[in-house]
């Protein structure tokens, strides 16, 4: 004989809460998000005949890739890549010497107001404009040629540098810092000594990761006149020579692997 | 040799930290600072160094008051007052050696310390006491490979290459083991007494300052409400530091210092509840 107190209590349900509570708005939102995809999608201009011809275009494409030519123009590959490894090298290595002290400046917690904001705006301004559009702008004031390419990629190093290390630096652990600054020891003595050590595995990192996308950056930013490989790529895809380009094409997708392997290698060596 | 006179320190949250608190520590004198989590002891020796700014009250280290003083003077005066902290505080990508060096960074330039070479009388002292706190087999291992206790000893041992006029311990003992806890608070009592060194530590753990210590100050809501020697701590004035509770078996023998007898007696004093007893009875 069991007793109320044995009896089980009617299971009581539970449920994940939704996200957004009003199930009416829910709906209408889930709605809205599908009415505007379907018009978005029908508003799309497709020229199928153009698309038609694109893919035999691209047909011709592949099968240059199969047979990539770096005969013919060997001596203009070479000085485009030579010119992209130099623009690269050198950018990197002054965006990463300027992007240190912004860094400084722009982290919270070591820097005074009217420091930070400074390098926030250097920062912010730096991020804001892709790396093409600099690039424009530079050409316009530098001329064309390697030299408007290096500090459109030093200027965007910087950008994206300081922003990282800012925030690594906002993140590390005050006691370490503490400890120094309580030895009496001076700020540059601290920043050696509680910062670096927590900050450099990872800054380092970011140096080398910084180093592939500016070698890659400048492939890009050559066509709109930087000078380096994207300037002798422009010229191929300009005259069809579509086995040239691609032999280009090849070249710096092996430049970026040699990075990629290289950049992991030396990673594990300082963590 | 430390005067702390009514130092008042206010967060910008509106809390009220320390409420005009006035203490003195003389030459070679330990004090263990006790009280509740959030009464303003980590608050007080941080304040008597600056790393925390005070927002009144003036304190004088040989008659220099420290509240008043410039960058430089404050550079001067931290070096005569090592820090030990809760958690180590060891700059963890760094080694040993490294860690215990930075003590002396407020005696030299910044290329010397930059480049790592340290006069000699320095890197001697730094074995020496590498030796004495017993990790002189370490001194090339970085400071994230070692244990909590091995890391307190290289806190201590970056304090006191300072060659301090006073130590600042902050919770020396809060992460360690019971064991270890003991060997870390005798050590610096040991060197305390070599040294003729003056401290405050701050502690948790009542019956390991009583075991100590000869004068305990007992800090609550940023007021000293109990200033004597361990003797004087009775059940009322615990109390009064930390509130009410059950203060049976707190208080561990003191001449005791080995043994876990305490312990022992906090769990017999545990088991012996009067309604367990009447429950057992029946």
């Amino acid at each position: 004989m069991t007793t109320l107190a044995d009896t089980p209590a009617a299971p009581r349900r539970w449920k994940k809460p939704p996200f957004i509570a009003d199930a009416r708005l829910r709906y209408a939102i889930y709605a809205g998000a599908l009415i505007y995809l379907v018009v978005a999608i029908g508003s799309v201009d497709v020229n199928w005949q153009r698309a038609l011809a694109g893919l035999e275009r691209g047909a011709e494409f592949v099968r240059a890739f199969l047979a990539p030519d770096f005969t013919t123009r060997w001596t203009d590959i070479r000085q485009g890549l030579l010119e992209s490894l130099t623009m690269t090298v050198i950018s990197t290595v002054f965006g990463i010497i300027l992007s240190i002290p912004i860094a400084l400046g722009a982290a919270r917690n070591i820097a005074p107001w009217p420091i930070y904001y400074v390098c926030r705006s250097i920062i912010a301004v730096s991020r804001a404009f892709q790396e093409v559009v600099i690039a424009i702008v530079f050409v316009a004031m530098f001329g064309f040629g390697p030299f408007a390419g290096a500090m459109t990629l030093a200027f965007a190093t910087i950008g994206f540098l300081g922003k990282l290390l800012a925030e690594d630096i906002e993140d590390i652990d005050r006691g370490q810092v503490e400890a120094i600054r309580a030895t009496g020891a001076s700020w540059s003595q601290q920043m050696n000594y509680a910062i670096q050590p927590q900050v450099a595995p990872r800054f380092i990192g970011l140096c080398l990761y910084r180093l592939d996308i500016n070698f890659r950056e400048s492939a890009v930013i050559g066509i709109v006149g930087a000078g380096g490989i994207g300037a002798t790529l422009n010229t191929a895809l300009s005259r069809y020579d579509y086995d040239s380009a691609a032999a280009i094409l090849l070249c710096i997708i092996a430049v970026v692997f040699i990075a990629e392997y290289s950049s992991g290698f030396i990673r594990r060596r300082f963590l | 040799m430390l005067e702390i006179d009514s130092l008042t320190m206010r967060y910008p949250t509106g809390d009220l930290a320390l409420d005009s608190v006035s203490l003195s520590v003389e030459r070679g004198q330990v004090i263990a600072l006790i009280g509740p989590s959030g009464a303003g002891k980590s608050t007080l020796i941080r304040c008597v160094n600056r790393l925390v700014e005070p927002t009144a009250g003036s304190i004088r280290l040989n008659g220099q008051d420290i509240v008043a003083m410039g960058r430089n003077d404050l550079r001067r005066t931290r070096r005569k007052m090592g820090m030990i902290f809760q958690e180590y505080a060891l700059v963890e990508r760094l080694s040993v050696m490294e860690n215990v060096l930075s003590g002396q960074l407020g005696n030299v330039g910044f290329w010397r310390s930059y480049l790592r070479r340290y006069p000699q009388p320095a890197v001697d002292e730094a074995f020496r006491l590498l030796g004495r706190v017993g990790l002189d087999h370490m001194v090339d291992k970085r400071a994230d490979a070692l244990s909590g206790g091995q890391r307190q000893r290289v806190g201590i041992a970056r304090a006191l290459i300072q060659n301090p006029e006073i130590l600042l311990v902050d919770e020396p003992t809060a992460s360690l083991d019971p064991k270890t806890s003991r060997q870390i608070m005798r050590l610096i009592i040991e060197l305390c007494r070599e040294r003729g060194l003056g401290a405050i530590i701050n502690i948790h753990d009542v019956p390991l300052a009583m075991m100590f210590v000869e004068r305990i100050v007992g800090l609550r809501a940023g007021v000293i409400v109990y200033d004597g020697p361990p003797k004087g701590l009775t059940d009322d004035r615990l109390t009064e530091i930390y509130g009410e509770e059950d203060w049976s078996g707190t208080r561990g023998d003191g001449d005791d210092e080995d043994g876990d007898a305490p312990a022992h007696q906090k769990v017999a004093a545990a088991v012996d509840i009067p309604e367990l007893k009447k429950v057992a009875q029946r």
